[in-house]
């Protein structure tokens, strides 16, 4: 078994990153619930922050010192805090949407006049 | 056959599931199951957030993603989950438009994923250990830092290494850089590259949304009490 006994490299982090990201991305183009499509972008954050976090370790490359550092880290830490802020306040808006219109389907809020 | 290494094997676990429940949540139709779905996949990426070394981050995964996002998800399903809207049907055509994009998006990402040599940890453990230990400094000198070679051929001999980001993370969110003291680019001022105005801002930002999420969310009833009824359309 090659790959069992290979060290794992960015490449690695990256595909997992990659296939993230096109789930959260389908997730939100065919979901006809508003929080599924909510859903699809939590994931394609969370792909993102396993790009962040694979780039910023000291550990998957062999060429040491092209790595992010901390950067990378911090960054992720900001995109962890800014999917909740965007979490709350979608959930405020598809809240307020099913209060007013009876409905979560988004194919069916295509008249937002409030 | 060499040794099973026991990061890649961990890796592969906690990819495997990340990857598989992330396709679920995608391919199932109930909203309860994608909630739960959700939450698996964001669990496993914590995971692999803890094997690159990121302790910190994958904490916060765990307890602000997992514990946090997710039940607030969570409390929008179970509000919202009422009748026809628990599981809601797509049609075929979206389903043929959403898997050509996710071909498309696939064929970019996957060879980019390994398009740059630099990416891929190509040594052989077995080759790192018996370099290190036949000649330790010449792979002392062919890797630019010590400590980081120290811990990949750590990683790559398959051997535990300890990490502390959390003491250096902190100082970084308030200012001074303790990791980067003897910064690449000279322009920078040594160890003072941090990040304290971003720290500020997303406070705020924070405050001010979930402030502003209390106050759209809340429950208006006025409009029931004026014209019983007029909403059962």
């Amino acid at each position: 078994m090659d790959l069992l006994s290979q060290p794992v490299g960015v490449s690695h982090y990256l595909v997992v990153g990659a296939i993230l990201f096109i789930s959260g991305v389908v997730c939100m183009a065919v979901k006809r619930n508003a929080i599924g499509v909510l859903m699809g972008i939590e994931l394609v954050l969370n792909g993102a922050n396993v790009n962040f976090v694979a780039f910023s370790s000291n550990f998957l490359r062999s060429d040491q010192g092209h790595s992010l550092g901390l950067d990378g880290q911090l960054i992720s830490l900001f995109v962890i805090v800014l999917a909740a802020a965007e979490a709350a306040v979608a959930l405020a808006i598809a809240l307020n949407y099913y209060n007013n219109h009876s409905t979560i389907d988004v194919d069916r809020a295509d008249e937002l006049k409030g | 056959m060499d040794a099973i290494n026991w990061h890649t094997f961990f890796f592969l676990l906690f990819a495997l599931v990340a990857c598989a429940f992330a396709v679920g949540v995608v391919l199932a139709t109930n909203i309860v199951r994608m909630a739960l779905y959700l939450i698996v996949s964001l669990g496993a990426t914590s995971g692999l957030f803890f094997l690159a070394g990121a302790d910190f981050v994958a904490a916060m995964q765990l307890m602000i993603y997992v514990g946090g996002t997710l039940v607030l998800l969570i409390f929008g399903v179970m509000l919202t989950a009422k009748g026809p809207f628990i599981s809601m049907k797509t049609g075929g055509g979206d389903w043929i438009l959403a898997c050509l994009l996710s071909g498309c998006l696939a064929a970019f990402l996957l060879p980019a994923a390994f398009a740059v040599p630099g990416w891929r940890n190509v040594r052989h453990a077995a080759d790192t250990a018996a370099v290190n230990a036949a000649q330790p400094e010449i792979a002392e000198a062919a890797d630019a830092s010590n400590a980081t070679a120290e811990a990949n051929s750590a990683v790559a001999t398959n051997a535990p290494v300890q990490t502390r980001t959390a003491t250096p993370l902190g100082m970084g969110l308030l200012g001074p850089r303790v990791d980067t003291l003897d910064p690449d680019d000279a322009s920078l001022v040594a160890g003072m590259s941090g990040y304290l105005l971003p720290f500020e801002i997303i406070s705020m930002h924070l405050l001010v949304v979930l402030v502003g999420a209390a106050y759209l969310a809340r429950t208006k009833r006025r409009a029931d009490s004026r014209n019983p009824g007029a909403r059962n359309a």
